[in-house]
């Protein structure tokens, strides 16, 4: 990579310190005006025929599975679901639990990368948050139709009813209702905010007629002044600093939902940050399974660049590697507890008739990740995909194993039960799947899927004292040292 | 339509770079201008202090807004749970003590109200929405959203003179000088 080494001159200790050169963001030494037209043309132009594709299969597997099995549901009841058996909690939690994992990544991307000054975010936040918005609404859709009577999910909101009956504001299952739909708020503000300048971009570059008019009122009529900027990105930064305690706190809520009960193999204190870490790892491994062909599809390789997927790849490679040794940690504490039904929830998990679920999700999540040590393994888009949908599968299977083997052996032996999911419910998780990619093509064909104004920002151009630098033989590596020592003094 | 009348919204000047739209901002500060603005696709960093401006006082909205969500959570988790209606759940306490349980919904509350107070809170300091602004007359303004750098400045601003301030615009370095008007 580009490794040139400037010396700069003295600084406060008269040490020599060479000063690295970073690498380009965007390459290709592009123009304002070309990424516009490239993040634009995206969807201004005619879209490929990949587009429709995928698009057509994907919206009908969302309208079959999604529409008609909740349709079926509705109109039969949740015993469609398979929820006569004991593990009630089966397939439907565990979908609810992975959908909302694979959102983290999102706010990771958008938020805790803001706040962390790591600017190669900008060329993927938009993508990743369009992705948390969907996998939440993904997520919503099982527990609110768990409940049974999806009419009166409204329920779950606090406001008085009929029967003078509040909610039990001491059960992590409320906790729930009030964490994820905080998530999902946020994360649209967050969303919708970080988009108004670029949907004033397209907005100026339509020509008039409806189009126009529905950018220019979404766009709010942004102007881009300097007075508007400034609270903008203040904004942008209370809500970044908002929402990164909100996504340790979502996943660690959803983790009290199994962590609070005294059920053996989910009584422990390690849930919330396992928990954290996968969500975290599950849902940079969707961003890369959607952001790699999406790149090729759209020609964004100069914004998204290897070194955003080199970056991403080792994000995985280190919470999966969490991960794993929360997996053994688990382990580790149910031997040295000395708790027979401890010890014999994890044997049942390794040993039992679910065996096979819980070697894929090992092997998957904790196995595929370690090639990312190697740097040829980075920079080959085959083998990233590889291991980006081993781990999709992998963490889905994490759910499972936590979800499904725990409560096959609960504590009375008139309720063990093996569990394997209706036709239904089936059809409905992979209904799910096609309404996500419906939903995300949906996104690339309306919406800039890439933060224009933020990608513009990041060009050495942009820093309002360039010319001034460029000016200078060493293109500013001198001013840049001075600068650093008068940090250093100031403090 | 020619039976419109005119009013002059003021100055627009395109600037060549970021550096450029910095220096000249600096300038129209120092010859005292109030009402005016430096427009750009991206935000610059810095220029809040070469336009003499504030640092936004958004954070302390949010910090009440966030308030109000604790105070909203607690008030109603503690009526609810322990005044009007104590139901033992679980064996769980119906006094102060079980106040701990509460946390995480008024954690969640402080983090949606302040979001709440963060989206109106912006959009009333950079008064928008708006359907129209008068710049959007300007032909060249669309760049602002693409690649150019423009200051306008205001007819109302008191230092405002139709030629001193196109002068001054020219001098500073501005180009495609344009007389922005809007219809009265």
């Amino acid at each position: 990579m580009a490794s040139t080494t400037h010396t700069a001159p003295e600084t406060h200790t008269g040490v020599k310190i060479p000063v690295l050169e970073r690498e380009k963001l965007i390459l290709s030494g592009r123009s304002y005006n070309w990424i516009t037209e490239r993040i634009c043309g995206v969807l201004e132009n005619r879209q490929p025929f990949l587009w429709w594709l995928l698009f057509i299969p994907s919206a009908l597997i969302a309208l079959i599975g999604v529409g008609g099995g909740l349709t079926y549901l509705v109109s039969t009841g949740v015993g469609v679901w398979g929820m006569s058996n004991r593990v009630f909690w089966g397939f439907d939690i565990t979908n609810f639990v992975f959908w909302i994992g694979i959102g983290h990544a999102g706010t990771l991307i958008s938020a805790v990368l803001f706040l962390t000054r790591q600017n190669w975010r900008t060329s993927i936040n938009r993508a990743a948050e369009a992705m948390t918005i969907f996998a939440v609404i993904c997520a919503g859709i099982f527990p609110a139709f768990h409940v049974g009577r999806v009419w009166f999910a409204w329920f779950l909101a606090p406001v008085p009813n009929a029967n003078a009956i509040w909610q039990n504001f001491k059960s992590p299952l409320l906790w729930d209702v009030f964490a994820v739909s905080t998530y999902f708020t946020i994360s649209l503000i967050f969303w919708y905010l970080g988009m108004v300048p670029d949907l004033a971009t397209i907005r100026d570059r339509c020509k008039p007629g409806i189009r126009k008019i529905l950018y220019g009122i979404f766009s709010l009529g942004w102007r881009g002044g300097n007075r508007q900027w400034s609270h903008y990105e203040m904004a942008y930064l209370l809500l970044a600093a908002l929402s990164t305690p909100l996504v340790l706190s979502v996943h660690s809520v959803v983790s009290f939902d199994f962590a609070t009960s005294v059920v053996p193999g989910w009584h422990t204190t390690i849930f919330p940050p396992y928990f954290v870490a996968g969500a975290i790892f599950g849902g940079f491994a969707m961003v890369l399974t959607i952001m790699v062909p999406a790149r090729f599809i759209y020609g964004l390789q100069d914004l998204i660049t290897m070194k955003h997927i080199d970056n991403m790849a080792k994000i995985i490679l280190l919470t999966g590697t969490i991960v794993g040794y929360a997996y053994l940690m688990e382990l580790f504490v149910a031997f040295y507890s000395g708790a027979i039904y401890e010890m014999d929830a994890f044997k049942f998990r390794i040993a039992g008739p679910y065996w096979w679920a819980y070697a894929a999700m090992m092997s998957l999540n904790v196995l595929s990740p370690q090639v990312f040590w190697f740097k040829a393994c980075r920079e080959n888009l085959w083998v990233i995909m590889v291991v980006a949908m081993c781990v999709n599968v992998g963490m889905w299977f994490e759910r499972f194993v936590i979800i499904c083997t725990t409560l096959a052996r609960m504590f009375l032996p008139g309720d063990w039960k093996t569990y394997s999911p209706s036709g239904v419910e089936l059809m409905t998780f992979v209904g799910t799947i096609g309404l996500f990619l419906a939903l995300f093509l949906m996104f690339l064909r309306f919406l800039p899927c890439i933060n224009i104004a933020e990608v513009k920002w990041t060009l050495l151009e942009s820093d309002p004292h360039h010319d001034d630098l460029q000016e200078h033989a060493d293109h500013g590596v001198v001013i840049e040292a001075a600068y650093q020592k008068e940090l250093v003094s100031s403090k | 339509m020619s039976t419109t009348r005119k009013r002059v919204y003021g100055y627009l000047a395109e600037f060549k770079s970021a550096s450029a739209l910095y220096k000249g901002a600096e300038k129209i500060r120092d010859a005292g201008f109030r009402k005016w603005d430096c427009y750009s696709p991206y935000p610059i960093h810095g220029l809040d202090g070469a336009m003499g401006m504030k640092r936004s006082i958004l954070p302390w909205f949010v910090f009440f807004g966030g308030m109000t969500g604790t105070a909203t959570a607690f008030a109603l988790a503690y009526t609810t749970q322990v005044v009007i209606y104590p139901t033992v759940v679980q064996s769980k306490p119906v006094n102060i003590f079980t106040v701990p349980a509460f946390f995480p919904i008024m954690f969640e509350l402080t983090i949606l109200f302040s979001g709440f107070t963060v989206l109106f809170g912006l959009l009333g300091l950079i008064q928008l929405p708006r359907l129209n602004h008068p710049l959007f007359a300007s032909d060249q303004f669309r760049k602002a959203t693409d690649d150019g750098f423009f200051i306008a400045i205001e007819a109302r601003d008191p230092k405002f003179t139709p030629n001193g301030t196109r002068d001054l615009l020219a001098e500073i370095g501005g180009a495609n000088i344009e007389l922005v008007e809007e219809e009265d």
